[in-house]
């Protein structure tokens, strides 16, 4: 049994590192095309994404994008698309902000108080998407990409001057009023800069993704929807229900995607809050194939992507290589673990087969009559 | 094969019936070995190619778009031969008037019963030209009246000079049409037998090594004490179209403590809905399920599970199983929320491991482990893995949907010895089968479905699959008498068609092996 086992983490390890070195040669291509030397580019991103500041803004970037991933994966897991992760964690981040910015009461209090504002509004923002697919057939990849732009609406309606926004006049930017410094949360001060204190939730939320899915009943049955609807029906799941709670569940991972940012670095929500993350999760919870692990090394993967890119741009090459490495590697990920995934079924089945022949060769009967 | 014979293939589920002809018919490439049509050496790409060569195949599963023609059906993706108006009208008279397939090519295919959809699909091979006609288990899904029908068709084919490959595992069937049989087993040919001075029996034996099992219980465990009880169970349907159509209609019954109730129909008369609604998968508009004197119509499924109700899918790919699971996940699917699989929130995985081990071994689960993914197993090793899953949670209700469909024979003489061993212990089962043998054999009560009714109930002790035919079909409602004069004349035309084992000359023993899919 040893053996099989050896086997699957192979072929699940043989996957992403395919997509990866796949997504590497067409991106050396695609550099070469441009009149430029590819190893030097590559040798600039390694160089640059391993300064001790670059290590520290991956951390910090790949927190939120794991989380990010996350959310999704929870999505995945069960055949749900969620495309909302961006809407939810904006929306989430922005009222969480807005609440944390109105009191000031000790941080042990506040912090909760501000991070369960941000898993609920999170959670709601995408349980509407859950109940209109289960009420009414609506795909909840259509419905969530328009609640990203609505989300996007409310924010802007509300982040106005007079509303839940404070204009600064010098900087023409609006945002929510600042956190009291008590619910700002505390930091690990490296040579390098400061690491987000937010990274130890991020930790607990991976295990706790494992956890849940893996060890408890209510996993068990989410994993069951996920791999087959009808069975799980049969086995006494109620699957509406599983969709709408699961929908709850990845929004409010996506509530925590913003918690980083508002809680160690901006501590309010402006225009200038980062966008565009939830996409990011997409593409990681894809590249650790929902796995709690992998998609750490994702988001690792994504931040340092993102951070050498603007190693890239000091030594004169376009900085959009790193988009072209991004891009392929996600198409490469689709594409490599459906090919590795019925490479390991028939695999399987061969070998059953012949464990099983093995064990009893049929003798050659002669003809009767 | 020469031409114009009926050259019958038979073996077990997974002997490799099925991939031999995929390969004849272009679908999937050999790794080695030739292929020669009329004398001629030929390989095939695609079934283009096979299609080229005048080889035609009719699949189990019919490949016909519901919503069109008989004529349009057959036209489609052939426009070119012989157009799409009066002269394929024509071609298609011709066609059917010269093999007495009887087809109307202005009916609409969904108005059509599965005999009549059977012969459009036969007709449509040989619109295309076929010479040669593959039938891939042809007669898993037809009652007895219309094998024989069928079987007519076939000799007419034979007759103009067609060549016909059969496949089956229903030997009877085979003695009785084929000129030729070849016996595969385990991928390889074992034996040719000339079906003049072959027994079924023999058959039987060449196909597995062994002698055939039969599902007949000899005494009866039927007990006073209500197990089941269904009254008024109604459910409508609305199509696509908008059009509503009752699915069950009044449907009542009452199973008692080790009673086998065995429900007889030809596949969706409704048999399908009635499990799912007793499972609570389906929510019925009217009537109530009452189990064990505890009313259950409102109850959700996992809480019927929990008080006692086993569930044996009539398609375990889409019903029972994970297939991408290992072996012990599969072994919770259904029991989540009982012992040894949890400990309460927390699924006790060890505890379930464990447990798929003992089942494996008891229900003699041909695998190599319990790590494996349940789509690597076959068929029968699949089905005794749920059989086993179900029995272990002791129901008091078994609903058994076609529990030994594709299961090889030793596998399915298993699967009724643990019906039959459960039911002793009290257990109450609601069987479903679309073979009449086992549903005679094992059954203490028989009821007829037809379109979403019970129209008549028998006694299995006296009746014969042909009268339970007739009923099936609509023609026979109310309860069915068994005719003496009747059964006299049967027996002796269809002898090994019998599923009577007291004929007693060894030819009576069907195998009782049922059309059923592979994995």
């Amino acid at each position: 049994m040893k053996k099989f086992d050896k086997d699957r983490v192979v072929l699940g390890v043989a996957a992403p590192v395919l997509a990866v070195v796949g997504a590497l040669i067409v991106t050396a291509l695609v550099i070469l095309a441009t009149g430029k030397e590819p190893f030097t580019a590559f040798r600039v991103m390694i160089d640059y994404g391993d300064k001790t500041d670059s290590q520290v803004y991956i951390l910090n970037k790949a927190t939120t994008y794991y989380l990010a991933g996350l959310a999704v994966a929870v999505g995945f897991r069960m055949n749900l698309f969620n495309i909302g992760v961006d809407g939810q964690y904006r929306l989430a981040a922005f009222f969480a902000a807005a609440v944390g910015g109105a009191m000031s009461l000790p941080g042990v209090i506040q912090l909760p108080v501000v991070i369960l504002t941000a898993m609920a509004v999170g959670a709601l923002w995408a349980a509407i998407a859950g109940v209109l697919k289960v009420t009414r057939g609506v795909s909840e990849v259509i419905s969530t990409i328009m609640l990203n732009s609505i989300a996007g609406i409310v924010i802007g309606y509300f982040l106005q001057g007079g509303r839940l926004g404070v204009l600064d006049k010098s900087a023409n930017m609006v945002s929510t009023k600042p956190l009291p410094s008590s619910s700002h949360l505390f930091n690990f001060s490296t040579s390098g800069g400061a690491v987000d204190g937010f990274i130890i939730f991020a930790v607990l939320a991976g295990v706790l993704y494992w956890y849940g899915l893996s060890r408890t009943r209510f996993g068990f049955d989410l994993r069951a929807v996920g791999r087959s609807q009808s069975a799980a029906e049969a086995s006494g799941v109620n699957v509406k229900r599983m969709v709408v709670t699961s929908m709850l569940i990845s929004g409010a991972m996506a509530g925590l995607v913003g918690m980083p940012t508002l809680l160690n670095e901006s501590y309010d929500y402006g225009t200038d809050f980062p966008v565009g993350i939830g996409f990011t999760g997409i593409a990681v919870a894809l590249l650790g194939r929902n796995n709690p692990v992998g998609v750490a090394v994702g988001a690792l993967l994504w931040a340092f992507l993102e951070r050498a890119s603007n190693g890239l741009e000091f030594e004169g090459y376009d900085k959009e290589i790193v988009g072209v490495i991004q891009g392929v590697i996600v198409l490469a990920v689709v594409i490599a673990y459906e090919v590795v995934r019925r490479y390991g079924i028939t695999r399987q089945q061969r070998q059953v087969g012949a464990e099983l022949a093995a064990a009893g060769i049929p003798k050659q009967q002669e003809v009767a009559a | 094969m020469r031409s114009g014979t009926v050259h019958a293939l038979v073996g077990e589920n997974g002997a490799g019936k099925s991939t031999l002809m995929k390969i004849l018919y272009g679908m999937q490439k050999p790794d080695e070995g030739t292929i020669a049509v009329n004398g001629e050496q030929v390989t095939f790409g695609d079934p283009g190619d096979a299609i080229a060569r005048g080889i035609g195949m009719v699949h189990q599963h019919f490949m016909l778009a519901d919503n069109l023609t008989v004529l349009e059906n057959v036209v489609l993706g052939s426009e070119k031969l012989y157009g799409i108006g009066s002269r394929a009208r024509a071609k298609i008279q011709e066609i059917s008037d010269a093999y007495g397939l009887g087809v109307r090519p202005d009916l609409l295919v969904e108005d059509l019963g599965v005999a009549d959809r059977q012969r459009v699909e036969i007709l449509k091979v040989l619109y295309r030209g076929a010479r040669i006609l593959i039938l891939d288990e042809p007669t898993a899904v037809l009652v007895p009246q219309e094998v024989d029908a069928l079987f007519d068709n076939l000799r007419e084919l034979k007759a103009e000079g067609l060549t016909v490959i059969f496949i089956s595992h229903k030997l009877g069937e085979v003695l009785s049409v084929a000129d030729e049989i070849t016996v595969i087993r385990r991928g390889t040919t074992v034996g040719n037998a000339d079906p003049e001075h072959t027994t079924t029996k023999q058959l039987a034996e060449l196909m597995v090594g062994s002698e055939l099992p039969s599902p007949e219980t000899r005494e009866s465990t039927v007990t006073t004490e209500r197990m089941l009880t269904v009254d008024g169970l109604r459910l409508a349907e609305v199509d696509l179209d908008g059009v509503e159509r009752i699915v069950l209609d009044a449907i009542g019954f009452t199973i008692h403590k080790g009673e086998v109730l065995g429900i007889a129909g030809v596949e969706g008369n409704g048999q399908a809905e009635l499990v799912e609604t007793i499972m609570g998968m389906r929510v019925p508009d009217g009537g109530t399920v009452v189990l064990d004197g505890e009313d259950i119509s409102r109850v959700p499924t996992r809480k019927r599970r929990e008080d006692g109700i086993g569930y044996i899918p009539e398609d375990r790919h889409r019903h029972g199983l994970l297939l991408e699971a290992p072996l012990w996940e599969n072994r919770i699917l259904g029991h989540v929320t009982e012992r040894p699989n949890s400990k309460g929130f927390l699924i006790d995985t060890a505890a379930a491991r464990r447990d798929t081990e003992r089942i494996v071994a008891e229900y003699d689960v041909r695998t190599p482990g319990i790590e494996v993914t349940a789509a690597s197993l076959s068929g029968g090793n699949q089905q005794k893995l749920i059989v086993g899953r179900e029995m272990s949670h002791l129901p008091k209700l078994l609903i058994a949907a076609h529990p030994t469909r594709g299961v090889d024979v030793g596998a399915q003489a298993q699967i009724w010895d643990q019906i039959r061993q459960a039911r002793r212990e009290g257990l109450a089962v609601l069987l479903i089968s679309a073979d009449l043998d086992e549903l005679i054999g094992l059954s203490d009560t028989l009821r007829v479905m037809y379109r979403g009714r019970l129209v008549a109930d028998a006694d299995p002790a006296t009746i014969t699959p042909e009268e339970l035919g007739s009923a099936m079909t609509g023609a026979a409602t109310g309860h069915l008498e068994h005719d003496q004069h009747a059964e006299n004349a049967a027996t002796a035309a269809t002898a090994e068609n019998a599923a009577d084992s007291d004929n007693g000359d060894g030819t009576g023993t069907l195998s009782a092996a049922s059309g059923g899919e592979d994995r």
